[in-house]
């Protein structure tokens, strides 16, 4: 007995002399792809190594599959046991494809059977953010918002449990996760007047075990006595009804339509919320909470222990639902329990995961609608010459699409940076433009995007986390509306919307490799370790999303405020890429 | 590319069915009093009419008019027309209007509020319901908005449940059970739905006509595909030369129609 305590004692001890181990950021990967982030932390690191610095120069095509869908594809493709799994856009079919043979052939196909109608709901093109993998089922969300568990063998249906009513304006497009024997899924209809919710499903049944609302009476938010919010001021009571003007709590938005990061040693999940509604500020007085904001949740019980709003009464459509990367770093030389979150308001939070503090709040992007966050009170600070509303307003920056939209950053233990794929766009916005719904005249925001300072609408850039600093940035004609990718070889991937798949040097930002896709990239790129050995990166071509529906839904370039607003910006894509969806596989010959 | 096949698809429409054009309208499935499936609304009325001027045959495809309406439908060429849009809508090119309504005050007749203004100091104190467009308030709601009226007004989502019979009547309805004491709405919606409840309501133009560039008056027309004028002047055509039977259609519907200023 003493030997053993002893040397548990001696293990600990050295746990704690040396951390770096058990960092929350240095997960185990067994080579494989299971969830679109990688891994709970979302550093979307692989350690594979074998395409390196020196000889990513050397990448070919291994092989291809056509979706069969043409809309915008922004799905990971999961590696489980020898099987690759894609997602695709409404329809939002589910393929299995064989590693184990030579060109990957299909295994099966799931078809989920979404109604038509959902597509009149998503407001930005009818994107699917893809699935994830849990004890042998793959999990994932269909538009007309089901949760769908399938038999990751067989590719049969396991339970199907409708979530909402796409007849009230919500969707779902997010990909969910699964902590702790729950699935983790959210409403997309920040657009559509909706009340956003997370949920968490049984993954074995189906069952939903509670349901989290975003705005509302304490008792819909699930907080309760273990509630505790940094700031003392989000300490009162119901504050997602009292920071409302009358009813405006129920159709008030904060949609959970993103990511969900889990930290099992806190046993915490979390996961952003969406802009409120209605759109004019001045008709929603208030705070506006939970919209805008950061939960962190219990992933069996969905109670809320703490929050924060990045963005309180927002005005220019900035979501708080970014990826929140986990990591474990010395700030200002003590260790902390981080997340790093790159805000739409273009500021790079760094927050105590344990509590909600905000540590730093930097710009990462050219902006002018916000002076910073005091870090004594946690209040963002506005610059009232930007604040919207039904009057004129000119060049705010960052656009709606935010410095940074939901295309998700990654992070290397290795170099220590955040590489993250971004826009530069700038807008004006004026509150008279005619509109209609279902025979009801209106006049909705006239809102104009354009490229910000500099003259280039992306920029993908690498962010030392712990200084609060850029180290490098690469300009992009359109935004950078993919994810991002790095490896233990030093290179990191992305893809650009006129359709070039690239790898950069991590440490400098050097173009090492490029390859031009079928069509513009707005996917997650994985990499992953195939039956033979050998390391492969993955990745979705097929232009789209919000950034990309002038050439997805074939929008008439004419209108510039069409596809609210983001057409003005994005009126040449149609010049440099055409739609279509291809998946892509890359490897060493 | 469905600017260039127009002509072409009228003239295939003609083949198919017995040398008699084709009107091809996208239009919503359930939003009454504009239409519905069962073709009751008078937008269905009016498209029927102009079809018939037109000489042609008259074929819908049902379309929830939702944001990215007219992407999937009209523009994506499933339809050549779409009708009820405001005439001054930059993403289509539209004919003339054919009727100008306004948005209304509704309330109880026994309340005898005589309310006529916006600025009526009483709106600070009523409970007052607007439709919820999307994540826009209706347009009135800006005014009360910018005098800090806010707490008191309650949004009606348009869009839901969508799948239950006429789901923006429940405004017209919360006024009649005496849930709010005051809708201010489109006036279509209003005239129509206060025939069908057993109290008697008020309906009264809202005043002022704009406020903040905003108005509350619109003039209404049909829409067709930017480039498509040869459609668009037969449209007009049509319209002109039938101008009574559109005002029977619209006195039967009970649409509050208003002069141009």
């Amino acid at each position: 007995m003493r030997p053993t305590t002893e040397c548990l004692l001696s293990l600990f001890a050295a746990l704690l002399i040396s951390p770096a181990s058990a960092q929350i950021q240095n997960q185990p990967d067994d080579g494989q792809w299971t969830m679109p982030a990688k891994n709970y932390a979302s550093t979307r690191y692989s350690t594979l190594d074998q395409i390196n610095a020196a000889n990513v120069k050397n990448l070919k095509m291994a092989w291809s599959f056509s979706t069969g869908v043409s809309r915008g594809h922004e799905a990971a493709p999961l590696v489980v046991n020898n099987t690759m799994y894609i997602v695709t856009p409404w329809p939002n079919y589910l393929y299995a494809l064989d590693l184990t043979k030579p060109g990957a052939p299909m295994k099966w196909v799931y078809q989920p059977n979404p109604t038509p109608a959902s597509q009149g709901v998503a407001c930005c093109d009818v994107v699917n953010r893809g699935a994830a993998y849990y004890n042998g089922r793959i999990y994932y969300n269909t538009l007309d918002l089901q949760t769908v568990a399938v038999d990751a063998n067989t590719g049969k249906e396991v339970w199907k449990t409708k979530m909402g009513d796409i007849n009230l304006g919500e969707s779902m497009t997010m990909a969910p996760i699964v902590a702790k024997g729950k699935v983790i899924v959210g409403n997309s209809g920040g657009e559509f007047g909706v009340r956003g919710w997370m949920a968490g499903l049984d993954a074995d049944t189906g069952k939903i075990a509670w349901r989290a609302y975003s705005t509302g009476p304490d008792s819909d938010v699930l907080i309760g006595a273990n509630f505790k919010p940094y700031y003392r001021s989000d300490r009162a009571k119901d504050l997602g009804k009292n920071t409302w003007a009358g009813d405006q709590w129920k159709i008030g938005g904060g949609a959970a339509w993103s990511w969900v990061s889990y930290d099992p040693t806190l046993d915490l999940i979390y996961y952003g919320t969406s802009n409120p509604g209605p759109w004019n500020p001045e008709q929603r007085p208030g705070d506006n909470k939970w919209t805008s904001s950061i939960f962190a949740r219990r992933p069996e019980t969905g109670e809320a222990i703490w929050a924060y709003q990045f963005n309180p009464h927002d005005e220019h459509d900035y979501d708080g639902v970014n990826e929140n990367i986990l990591l474990d770093l010395n700030i200002n030389g003590k260790p902390r329990k981080v997340l790093a979150h790159p805000d739409r308001n273009g500021r790079l939070y760094i927050m105590d995961r344990t509590d909600g503090q905000v540590l730093s709040a930097e710009p990462f992007v050219y902006l002018n609608t916000t002076l910073g966050v005091d870090l004594n009170t946690g209040k963002l600070k506005f610059n009232e010459a930007k604040a919207t509303g039904f009057k004129t307003v000119r060049d705010a920056c960052p656009a709606p699409p935010g410095g940074k939209d939901w295309q998700p950053s990654a992070y290397s233990p290795k170099t220590g940076l955040l590489y993250i794929p971004h826009n530069n766009l700038c807008y004006e916005s004026q509150g008279t433009q005619a509109n209609y719904i279902a025979g009801t005249p209106y006049v909705g925001m006239l809102s104009r995007m354009y490229a910000g300072p500099g003259g280039n609408r992306g920029e993908f850039c690498a962010w030392d986390p712990v200084k609060a600093k850029k180290v490098w940035a690469v300009k992009e004609m359109f935004p950078a509306w993919s994810g991002a990718l790095v490896t233990a070889g030093d290179v990191v991937f992305y893809g650009t919307m006129d359709g070039w798949f690239k790898a950069l040097d991590d440490r400098t930002g050097n173009l090492l490799w490029k390859f031009k896709v079928g069509s513009g990239i707005i996917a997650q790129p994985v990499s992953y370790k195939g039956p033979d050995g050998k390391q492969y990166i993955a990745v979705l071509s097929g232009v789209g999303g919000w950034a990309g529906a002038v050439v997805a839904g074939g929008i008439n370039t004419v209108d510039g405020t069409a596809a609210l607003g983001f057409t003005n910006a994005m009126t040449d894509l149609g010049k440099y890429t055409t739609k279509g969806g291809l998946l892509y596989v890359f490897s060493l010959p | 590319m469905c600017f260039r096949c127009l002509s072409n698809l009228w003239v295939v429409g003609s083949a198919i069915a017995a040398n008699q054009p084709v009107l091809r309208v996208c239009a919503d499935p359930n939003n009454l009093p504009f239409s519905n499936q069962e073709g009751q609304g008078f937008e269905n009325k009016l498209a029927e009419m102009l079809a018939g001027q037109l000489g042609a045959r008259l074929e819908y495809t049902w379309w929830a008019e939702r944001k990215s309406f007219l992407k999937s439908s009209l523009e994506a060429g499933r339809c050549d027309v779409v009708m009820g849009v405001p005439a001054s809508l930059a993403s289509v090119a539209t004919t003339k209007p054919y009727y100008r309504s306004t948005y209304v005050f509704v309330s109880r007749s026994d309340r005898n509020l005589h309310v006529t203004s916006l600025s009526d100091p009483r709106f600070a104190e009523w409970r007052v319901g607007v439709h919820v467009v999307g994540d826009d308030y209706a347009p009135p709601a800006a005014v009360l908005a910018r005098r800090g009226i806010t707490s008191n007004v309650v949004g009606f989502s348009l869009f839901g449940p969508y799948n239950e019979i006429n789901p923006a009547r429940k405004l017209i309805d919360a006024v009649a059970q005496g849930q709010i004491d005051i809708a201010i709405v489109w006036g279509p919606f209003a005239g129509y739905f206060a025939k069908q409840e057993s109290a008697t309501l008020d309906i009264v133009p809202v005043m002022p006509a704009t406020f903040l560039t905003i108005p509350f008056t619109y003039e209404i027309a049909a829409g067709v595909r930017k480039g498509d004028g040869e459609l668009r002047t037969r449209l007009d055509n049509a319209i002109a030369s039938d101008s009574a039977e559109i005002q029977r259609i619209l006195n039967e519907y009970g649409v509050p129609q208003v002069r141009e200023e």
